[in-house]
Protein backbone atom coordinates (compact mmCIF):
# COMPACT_ATOMS: atom_id res chain seq x y z
CA UNK A 1 0.00 0.00 0.00
CA UNK A 2 1.01 3.43 -0.85
CA UNK A 3 1.32 5.18 2.61
CA UNK A 4 2.01 8.94 0.71
CA UNK A 5 -1.28 8.88 -1.32
CA UNK A 6 -4.62 10.87 -0.94
CA UNK A 7 -6.34 8.90 0.53
CA UNK A 8 -4.01 6.98 2.77
CA UNK A 9 -3.38 10.63 4.41
CA UNK A 10 -6.75 11.55 4.93
CA UNK A 11 -7.69 8.10 6.52
CA UNK A 12 -4.47 7.85 8.66
CA UNK A 13 -5.34 11.41 10.00
CA UNK A 14 -9.22 10.55 10.77
CA UNK A 15 -8.31 7.44 12.56
CA UNK A 16 -5.28 9.55 14.25
CA UNK A 17 -8.05 11.71 15.83
CA UNK A 18 -10.33 9.37 16.73
CA UNK A 19 -8.33 7.04 18.31
CA UNK A 20 -6.53 10.29 20.68
CA UNK A 21 -9.93 12.00 21.17
CA UNK A 22 -11.47 8.68 22.50
CA UNK A 23 -8.38 7.73 24.51
CA UNK A 24 -8.43 11.17 26.18
CA UNK A 25 -12.14 11.08 26.54
CA UNK A 26 -12.40 8.22 27.74
CA UNK A 27 -9.34 8.87 30.94
CA UNK A 28 -10.75 12.14 31.59
CA UNK A 29 -14.41 10.60 32.68
CA UNK A 30 -12.52 7.86 35.13
CA UNK A 31 -10.02 10.27 36.26
CA UNK A 32 -12.66 13.14 36.79
CA UNK A 33 -13.96 12.36 40.09
CA UNK A 34 -10.73 11.91 41.27
CA UNK A 35 -9.53 15.40 40.45
CA UNK A 36 -12.97 16.77 42.08
CA UNK A 37 -12.22 15.02 44.85
CA UNK A 38 -8.62 16.33 45.52
CA UNK A 39 -10.23 20.18 44.46
CA UNK A 40 -12.88 19.95 46.95
CA UNK A 41 -10.74 18.78 49.44
CA UNK A 42 -8.06 20.97 48.91
CA UNK A 43 -11.43 23.80 49.01
CA UNK A 44 -11.82 22.91 52.25
CA UNK A 45 -8.10 23.21 53.63
CA UNK A 46 -7.74 26.43 52.15
CA UNK A 47 -10.90 27.73 54.22
CA UNK A 48 -9.55 26.20 57.47
CA UNK A 49 -6.39 27.96 56.69
CA UNK A 50 -8.04 30.98 56.55
CA UNK A 51 -9.04 31.01 59.90
CA UNK A 52 -5.43 29.69 61.12
CA UNK A 53 -6.22 25.75 61.21
CA UNK A 54 -3.34 24.01 58.96
CA UNK A 55 -4.31 20.69 57.70
CA UNK A 56 -3.36 18.04 55.39
CA UNK A 57 -5.15 18.52 52.07
CA UNK A 58 -6.04 14.85 52.62
CA UNK A 59 -7.62 15.51 56.09
CA UNK A 60 -9.12 18.45 56.03
CA UNK A 61 -13.09 16.74 55.99
CA UNK A 62 -13.54 16.32 59.67
CA UNK A 63 -12.33 19.67 61.01
CA UNK A 64 -14.14 21.35 57.97
CA UNK A 65 -17.50 19.94 59.54
CA UNK A 66 -16.47 20.68 62.78
CA UNK A 67 -15.19 24.37 62.69
CA UNK A 68 -17.23 26.03 59.71
CA UNK A 69 -20.62 25.85 60.94
CA UNK A 70 -22.81 27.98 58.87
CA UNK A 71 -22.66 28.17 54.54
CA UNK A 72 -24.53 30.93 53.35
CA UNK A 73 -25.40 32.27 50.25
CA UNK A 74 -26.41 36.22 49.94
CA UNK A 75 -27.60 38.60 47.42
CA UNK A 76 -25.80 41.88 46.37
CA UNK A 77 -28.60 43.72 49.17
CA UNK A 78 -27.06 40.85 52.16
CA UNK A 79 -30.27 38.18 52.40
CA UNK A 80 -29.61 35.06 52.25
CA UNK A 81 -31.11 33.11 49.49
CA UNK A 82 -31.48 29.16 49.54
CA UNK A 83 -28.69 27.04 48.68
CA UNK A 84 -25.12 25.83 50.36
CA UNK A 85 -21.65 28.31 50.06
CA UNK A 86 -19.36 25.39 49.04
CA UNK A 87 -21.52 24.26 46.05
CA UNK A 88 -20.94 28.06 44.49
CA UNK A 89 -18.51 28.51 41.92
CA UNK A 90 -17.63 32.19 42.46
CA UNK A 91 -15.89 32.10 38.77
CA UNK A 92 -19.53 31.42 37.33
CA UNK A 93 -20.76 33.84 39.21
CA UNK A 94 -18.46 37.00 38.69
CA UNK A 95 -19.71 36.55 35.09
CA UNK A 96 -23.15 37.49 35.94
CA UNK A 97 -24.16 40.85 36.60
CA UNK A 98 -24.14 42.02 40.13
CA UNK A 99 -27.83 41.85 40.65
CA UNK A 100 -27.71 38.23 39.72
CA UNK A 101 -24.44 37.06 41.55
CA UNK A 102 -24.97 34.19 44.65
CA UNK A 103 -22.11 35.37 47.60
CA UNK A 104 -20.73 32.58 48.87
CA UNK A 105 -20.27 32.99 52.71
CA UNK A 106 -18.62 30.67 55.45
CA UNK A 107 -18.66 31.50 58.88
CA UNK A 108 -16.82 29.19 61.70
CA UNK A 109 -16.57 28.96 65.38
CA UNK A 110 -13.17 28.22 66.84
CA UNK A 111 -12.40 26.49 69.79
CA UNK A 112 -12.39 29.34 71.88
CA UNK A 113 -15.77 29.84 70.59
CA UNK A 114 -14.87 32.86 68.91
CA UNK A 115 -16.97 33.97 65.39
CA UNK A 116 -15.10 34.39 62.04
CA UNK A 117 -16.80 35.47 59.04
CA UNK A 118 -14.64 33.89 56.01
CA UNK A 119 -15.44 35.43 52.69
CA UNK A 120 -14.05 33.39 49.19
CA UNK A 121 -12.17 35.67 46.67
CA UNK A 122 -11.67 35.79 43.32
CA UNK A 123 -9.66 37.82 40.61
CA UNK A 124 -7.23 38.67 38.47
CA UNK A 125 -3.65 37.86 38.75
CA UNK A 126 -0.97 38.98 35.53
CA UNK A 127 -1.68 35.79 34.03
CA UNK A 128 -4.95 34.03 34.55
CA UNK A 129 -7.10 34.15 37.93
CA UNK A 130 -6.26 34.19 41.79
CA UNK A 131 -8.29 33.55 44.53
CA UNK A 132 -8.09 32.97 48.00
CA UNK A 133 -9.84 33.24 51.24
CA UNK A 134 -10.03 36.21 53.92
CA UNK A 135 -11.49 35.93 57.83
CA UNK A 136 -12.77 38.34 59.60
CA UNK A 137 -13.42 38.61 63.22
CA UNK A 138 -16.54 39.15 64.95
CA UNK A 139 -16.06 42.54 65.17
CA UNK A 140 -16.76 42.32 61.15
CA UNK A 141 -13.98 44.75 61.16
CA UNK A 142 -10.43 42.99 62.24
CA UNK A 143 -8.93 40.36 59.88
CA UNK A 144 -7.92 36.82 61.25
CA UNK A 145 -6.32 35.49 58.35
CA UNK A 146 -6.23 35.19 54.81
CA UNK A 147 -4.87 32.90 51.95
CA UNK A 148 -4.27 33.28 48.32
CA UNK A 149 -3.51 31.21 45.61
CA UNK A 150 -3.05 31.72 42.13
CA UNK A 151 -3.58 29.61 38.51
CA UNK A 152 -0.12 30.47 36.77
CA UNK A 153 1.78 33.63 38.28
CA UNK A 154 5.52 34.12 37.63
CA UNK A 155 7.22 31.99 40.30
CA UNK A 156 9.19 33.56 42.23
CA UNK A 157 7.33 37.21 41.72
CA UNK A 158 3.38 36.96 41.42
CA UNK A 159 3.38 33.01 42.25
CA UNK A 160 4.51 34.33 46.12
CA UNK A 161 1.40 35.30 46.56
CA UNK A 162 0.67 31.92 48.02
CA UNK A 163 3.96 31.63 50.44
CA UNK A 164 2.47 32.60 54.35
CA UNK A 165 5.34 35.84 53.90
CA UNK A 166 3.06 37.56 51.86
CA UNK A 167 -0.18 36.21 53.54
CA UNK A 168 0.51 36.66 57.17
CA UNK A 169 0.67 40.68 57.43
CA UNK A 170 -2.84 40.80 56.82
CA UNK A 171 -3.86 39.06 59.95
CA UNK A 172 -5.38 42.02 62.44
CA UNK A 173 -5.33 44.58 59.62
CA UNK A 174 -8.78 46.65 59.41
CA UNK A 175 -10.87 46.81 56.43
CA UNK A 176 -12.72 49.96 58.34
CA UNK A 177 -11.36 53.27 58.78
CA UNK A 178 -12.05 55.51 62.30
CA UNK A 179 -14.85 56.93 60.60
CA UNK A 180 -16.63 53.58 59.31
CA UNK A 181 -16.06 53.84 55.76
CA UNK A 182 -15.14 50.45 53.52
CA UNK A 183 -11.50 51.20 52.73
CA UNK A 184 -10.37 47.38 52.14
CA UNK A 185 -6.76 46.52 52.24
CA UNK A 186 -4.12 47.80 49.87
CA UNK A 187 -1.02 45.82 48.78
CA UNK A 188 1.25 48.27 48.89
CA UNK A 189 4.35 48.31 46.43
CA UNK A 190 7.38 49.93 48.04
CA UNK A 191 6.66 48.73 51.20
CA UNK A 192 3.43 49.94 53.50
CA UNK A 193 3.64 52.54 55.76
CA UNK A 194 4.60 51.44 59.45
CA UNK A 195 1.86 50.95 61.57
CA UNK A 196 -0.35 51.22 58.52
CA UNK A 197 -4.29 49.28 59.71
CA UNK A 198 -4.99 49.47 55.78
CA UNK A 199 -2.28 48.18 53.93
CA UNK A 200 0.59 45.58 53.66
CA UNK A 201 4.05 45.35 51.52
CA UNK A 202 3.95 44.24 48.00
CA UNK A 203 6.29 41.48 46.35
CA UNK A 204 8.75 43.17 44.37
CA UNK A 205 8.63 42.18 40.94
CA UNK A 206 4.80 41.34 41.57
CA UNK A 207 3.50 44.42 40.54
CA UNK A 208 0.53 43.12 38.67
CA UNK A 209 -0.73 40.12 40.88
CA UNK A 210 -0.11 42.44 43.78
CA UNK A 211 -2.81 45.33 42.36
CA UNK A 212 -4.80 42.17 41.32
CA UNK A 213 -4.61 41.01 45.16
CA UNK A 214 -5.87 44.81 46.04
CA UNK A 215 -8.57 45.06 43.68
CA UNK A 216 -9.66 41.27 44.57
CA UNK A 217 -10.07 42.31 48.02
CA UNK A 218 -11.81 45.38 47.53
CA UNK A 219 -14.19 44.56 44.76
CA UNK A 220 -15.25 41.61 46.91
CA UNK A 221 -15.37 42.31 50.34
CA UNK A 222 -17.11 45.08 49.30
CA UNK A 223 -19.87 42.84 48.01
CA UNK A 224 -20.71 41.74 51.60
CA UNK A 225 -20.72 45.67 53.27
CA UNK A 226 -24.74 44.96 53.18
CA UNK A 227 -24.78 42.20 55.16
CA UNK A 228 -22.16 42.75 57.27
CA UNK A 229 -22.98 46.05 58.15
CA UNK A 230 -26.50 44.43 59.43
CA UNK A 231 -24.95 41.86 61.83
CA UNK A 232 -22.17 44.24 63.08
CA UNK A 233 -22.02 43.71 67.13
CA UNK A 234 -23.66 46.29 69.35
CA UNK A 235 -21.31 49.51 69.28
CA UNK A 236 -18.58 49.46 72.62
CA UNK A 237 -20.23 52.52 74.33
CA UNK A 238 -23.60 50.94 74.53
CA UNK A 239 -22.03 47.66 75.59
CA UNK A 240 -19.95 49.60 78.22
CA UNK A 241 -23.33 51.54 79.28
CA UNK A 242 -25.21 48.01 79.72
CA UNK A 243 -22.11 46.69 81.86
CA UNK A 244 -21.96 50.08 84.30
CA UNK A 245 -25.76 49.71 84.55
CA UNK A 246 -25.81 46.51 85.54
CA UNK A 247 -23.15 46.99 88.16
CA UNK A 248 -25.09 50.19 89.49
CA UNK A 249 -27.84 47.57 89.94
CA UNK A 250 -25.97 45.04 91.74
CA UNK B 1 15.08 -4.50 14.42
CA UNK B 2 19.17 -4.22 15.24
CA UNK B 3 21.03 -7.47 15.67
CA UNK B 4 22.85 -5.70 18.35
CA UNK B 5 23.06 -6.87 21.95
CA UNK B 6 20.47 -4.30 24.16
CA UNK B 7 23.45 -2.42 25.61
CA UNK B 8 25.97 -2.44 23.04
CA UNK B 9 28.76 -0.15 22.56
CA UNK B 10 26.42 1.68 19.75
CA UNK B 11 23.55 1.74 22.00
CA UNK B 12 25.46 2.66 24.50
CA UNK B 13 26.10 5.80 23.19
CA UNK B 14 22.59 6.33 22.67
CA UNK B 15 22.46 6.96 26.02
CA UNK B 16 26.00 8.71 26.95
CA UNK B 17 26.50 10.73 23.91
CA UNK B 18 23.25 13.29 24.54
CA UNK B 19 24.83 14.01 28.33
CA UNK B 20 28.15 15.24 26.47
CA UNK B 21 29.03 15.20 23.19
CA UNK B 22 25.93 16.00 21.87
CA UNK B 23 23.67 17.57 24.54
CA UNK B 24 20.93 18.71 23.49
CA UNK B 25 20.68 22.52 25.17
CA UNK B 26 24.61 23.38 25.86
CA UNK B 27 25.65 21.61 22.15
CA UNK B 28 22.50 22.22 19.86
CA UNK B 29 21.14 24.70 21.89
CA UNK B 30 17.79 23.76 21.80
CA UNK B 31 14.90 23.86 24.45
CA UNK B 32 16.43 27.11 25.83
CA UNK B 33 13.02 28.55 26.52
CA UNK B 34 11.92 26.00 28.77
CA UNK B 35 15.46 26.02 30.79
CA UNK B 36 14.61 29.75 31.05
CA UNK B 37 11.33 29.64 32.33
CA UNK B 38 11.67 27.14 35.21
CA UNK B 39 14.83 27.34 36.49
CA UNK B 40 14.16 29.92 38.99
CA UNK B 41 13.83 27.18 41.58
CA UNK B 42 15.16 23.40 42.02
CA UNK B 43 11.86 21.78 42.73
CA UNK B 44 9.99 22.53 39.11
CA UNK B 45 13.33 22.44 37.10
CA UNK B 46 13.04 18.40 38.49
CA UNK B 47 9.58 18.36 37.65
CA UNK B 48 10.18 19.30 34.50
CA UNK B 49 13.30 17.01 34.08
CA UNK B 50 11.18 13.70 35.04
CA UNK B 51 7.82 15.23 32.96
CA UNK B 52 10.21 15.60 29.78
CA UNK B 53 12.05 12.20 30.43
CA UNK B 54 8.60 10.55 30.14
CA UNK B 55 7.44 12.27 27.32
CA UNK B 56 10.39 12.04 25.45
CA UNK B 57 11.53 8.12 25.73
CA UNK B 58 7.64 7.09 25.59
CA UNK B 59 6.53 9.61 22.40
CA UNK B 60 9.98 8.04 21.03
CA UNK B 61 8.78 4.82 21.19
CA UNK B 62 4.95 5.50 20.09
CA UNK B 63 6.73 7.32 16.91
CA UNK B 64 9.02 4.43 16.10
CA UNK B 65 6.84 2.01 16.10
CA UNK B 66 4.22 3.36 13.92
CA UNK B 67 7.10 4.65 11.87
CA UNK B 68 6.53 2.48 8.69
CA UNK B 69 2.51 3.76 8.74
CA UNK B 70 2.91 7.22 9.13
CA UNK B 71 2.34 9.29 5.78
CA UNK B 72 5.56 11.45 5.34
CA UNK B 73 3.60 14.38 4.50
CA UNK B 74 1.29 14.83 7.65
CA UNK B 75 4.61 13.19 10.23
CA UNK B 76 5.33 16.88 11.80
CA UNK B 77 1.55 16.50 12.84
CA UNK B 78 1.77 13.02 13.64
CA UNK B 79 4.44 13.48 16.37
CA UNK B 80 2.91 16.42 17.88
CA UNK B 81 -0.52 14.19 18.19
CA UNK B 82 1.87 11.72 20.15
CA UNK B 83 3.39 14.58 22.27
CA UNK B 84 0.19 15.88 22.85
CA UNK B 85 -1.67 13.10 23.81
CA UNK B 86 1.15 11.72 26.43
CA UNK B 87 1.31 15.05 28.24
CA UNK B 88 -2.41 15.92 28.81
CA UNK B 89 -2.53 12.00 30.07
CA UNK B 90 0.45 12.47 32.35
CA UNK B 91 -1.23 15.83 33.53
CA UNK B 92 -4.73 13.88 34.58
CA UNK B 93 -3.20 11.47 36.01
CA UNK B 94 -1.61 13.55 38.33
CA UNK B 95 -4.20 16.16 38.74
CA UNK B 96 -6.17 12.77 39.80
CA UNK B 97 -2.98 11.03 41.89
CA UNK B 98 -1.18 13.26 43.11
CA UNK B 99 -2.18 16.78 42.93
CA UNK B 100 0.86 18.40 44.44
CA UNK B 101 2.87 18.12 41.47
CA UNK B 102 0.65 18.99 39.04
CA UNK B 103 -0.25 22.09 40.62
CA UNK B 104 3.66 22.81 40.14
CA UNK B 105 3.59 21.32 36.79
CA UNK B 106 0.39 22.49 35.09
CA UNK B 107 2.10 25.92 33.65
CA UNK B 108 4.81 23.89 32.19
CA UNK B 109 2.50 21.86 30.38
CA UNK B 110 2.28 24.08 26.94
CA UNK B 111 5.83 23.95 27.43
CA UNK B 112 6.45 20.16 27.32
CA UNK B 113 4.43 20.44 24.13
CA UNK B 114 6.26 22.79 22.62
CA UNK B 115 10.15 21.74 23.68
CA UNK B 116 11.29 21.69 20.46
CA UNK B 117 14.04 18.88 21.92
CA UNK B 118 11.05 16.35 22.04
CA UNK B 119 10.67 17.12 18.39
CA UNK B 120 13.58 17.01 17.05
CA UNK B 121 14.00 13.28 18.26
CA UNK B 122 11.04 12.40 17.02
CA UNK B 123 12.21 13.83 13.83
CA UNK B 124 15.52 13.11 13.27
CA UNK B 125 15.85 9.72 15.16
CA UNK B 126 12.64 7.98 16.23
CA UNK B 127 10.92 8.09 12.26
CA UNK B 128 14.51 5.90 11.58
CA UNK B 129 15.43 3.56 14.14
CA UNK B 130 13.80 0.61 16.19
CA UNK B 131 11.46 1.08 18.77
CA UNK B 132 14.69 0.02 21.61
CA UNK B 133 17.16 2.36 20.10
CA UNK B 134 14.63 4.91 19.88
CA UNK B 135 13.84 4.89 23.39
CA UNK B 136 17.43 4.99 24.40
CA UNK B 137 18.01 7.63 22.47
CA UNK B 138 15.17 9.90 24.33
CA UNK B 139 16.15 8.48 28.00
CA UNK B 140 19.69 9.75 26.69
CA UNK B 141 18.58 12.96 25.78
CA UNK B 142 16.22 13.60 27.97
CA UNK B 143 19.02 13.18 31.28
CA UNK B 144 21.13 15.54 28.92
CA UNK B 145 18.41 17.90 29.22
CA UNK B 146 17.76 17.61 32.60
CA UNK B 147 20.80 17.73 34.19
CA UNK B 148 21.70 21.41 32.53
CA UNK B 149 18.71 21.92 33.82
CA UNK B 150 19.09 20.85 37.43
CA UNK B 151 22.29 22.45 37.45
CA UNK B 152 21.19 25.82 36.17
CA UNK B 153 18.07 25.60 38.93
CA UNK B 154 20.74 25.06 41.42
CA UNK B 155 23.04 28.06 41.12
CA UNK B 156 19.60 30.39 40.18
CA UNK B 157 17.69 29.22 43.44
CA UNK B 158 20.89 29.29 45.77
CA UNK B 159 22.24 32.66 44.61
CA UNK B 160 18.85 34.22 44.11
CA UNK B 161 16.76 33.13 46.46
CA UNK B 162 19.38 32.13 49.02
CA UNK B 163 17.56 28.09 48.72
CA UNK B 164 18.01 25.23 47.82
CA UNK B 165 14.89 23.19 47.20
CA UNK B 166 12.85 25.55 49.07
CA UNK B 167 15.78 24.76 51.86
CA UNK B 168 16.86 28.12 53.50
CA UNK B 169 20.98 27.16 53.13
CA UNK B 170 22.25 30.28 53.21
CA UNK B 171 20.74 31.51 56.34
CA UNK B 172 20.84 28.32 58.12
CA UNK B 173 24.83 29.02 57.54
CA UNK B 174 24.76 32.47 58.52
CA UNK B 175 25.99 34.04 55.45
CA UNK B 176 23.54 36.98 55.69
CA UNK B 177 25.02 38.07 58.95
CA UNK B 178 28.13 38.40 56.97
CA UNK B 179 25.91 41.53 55.41
CA UNK B 180 25.52 39.30 52.48
CA UNK B 181 22.27 39.78 50.04
CA UNK B 182 21.03 37.84 47.65
CA UNK B 183 21.44 38.50 43.99
CA UNK B 184 17.92 39.60 42.53
CA UNK B 185 19.50 39.33 39.32
CA UNK B 186 19.18 35.64 39.39
CA UNK B 187 15.78 35.45 39.65
CA UNK B 188 15.45 36.99 35.96
CA UNK B 189 15.28 34.95 32.68
CA UNK B 190 18.72 36.58 31.11
CA UNK B 191 21.05 35.36 34.01
CA UNK B 192 19.51 31.34 32.99
CA UNK B 193 20.96 32.38 29.64
CA UNK B 194 24.50 33.57 30.83
CA UNK B 195 24.57 30.15 33.07
CA UNK B 196 24.08 28.17 30.77
CA UNK B 197 26.60 30.20 28.74
CA UNK B 198 28.65 29.77 31.68
CA UNK B 199 28.33 25.92 31.12
CA UNK B 200 29.08 25.77 27.83
CA UNK B 201 32.34 27.41 28.33
CA UNK B 202 33.55 25.22 30.54
CA UNK B 203 32.21 22.33 28.73
CA UNK B 204 34.62 23.31 25.93
CA UNK B 205 37.15 23.86 27.65
CA UNK B 206 37.24 20.47 29.19
CA UNK B 207 35.69 18.63 25.69
CA UNK B 208 38.15 19.87 22.72
CA UNK B 209 36.31 17.98 20.40
CA UNK B 210 33.15 20.46 20.67
CA UNK B 211 35.44 23.45 19.41
CA UNK B 212 35.42 24.40 15.77
CA UNK B 213 38.14 24.35 13.39
CA UNK B 214 38.00 27.55 11.48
Amino acid sequence: MNINSNLYTIGFACAMVVFVAALLASMSIRLTPYQDRNIELEKKQNILQSVGIDVERDSSEIPYSQFIKEELVLDMNGNILEGTAFNVDLAVELKKNIEDQRLPLYISILEDSSKCFIIPLRGKGLWGPIWGYIALKEDINTVFGAVFDHKGETPGLGAEINQSFFQEPFTDKKIFNEDNEFVSIMVKKGGAPEGSLHAVDAISGGTITSDGVTDMIKERVGRYIPYLEKNKPIEDDTTIIINLTSQIYE
Amino acid sequence: MSKNALFSKKNRSLLTDPLDDNNPVTVQVLGICSALAITVQLEPAIVMALSVLFVMSVANVVVSLMRRLIPSRIRIIVELVVIATLVILVDEVLKAFAYDVSKELTVFVGLIITNCIIMGRLEAFALANSPWESFLDGLGNAFGYGWILIVVAFFRELFGSGTLYGYPVLENLGIYDLGYENNGMMILPPMALITVGIIIWIQRMRNKKLIESN
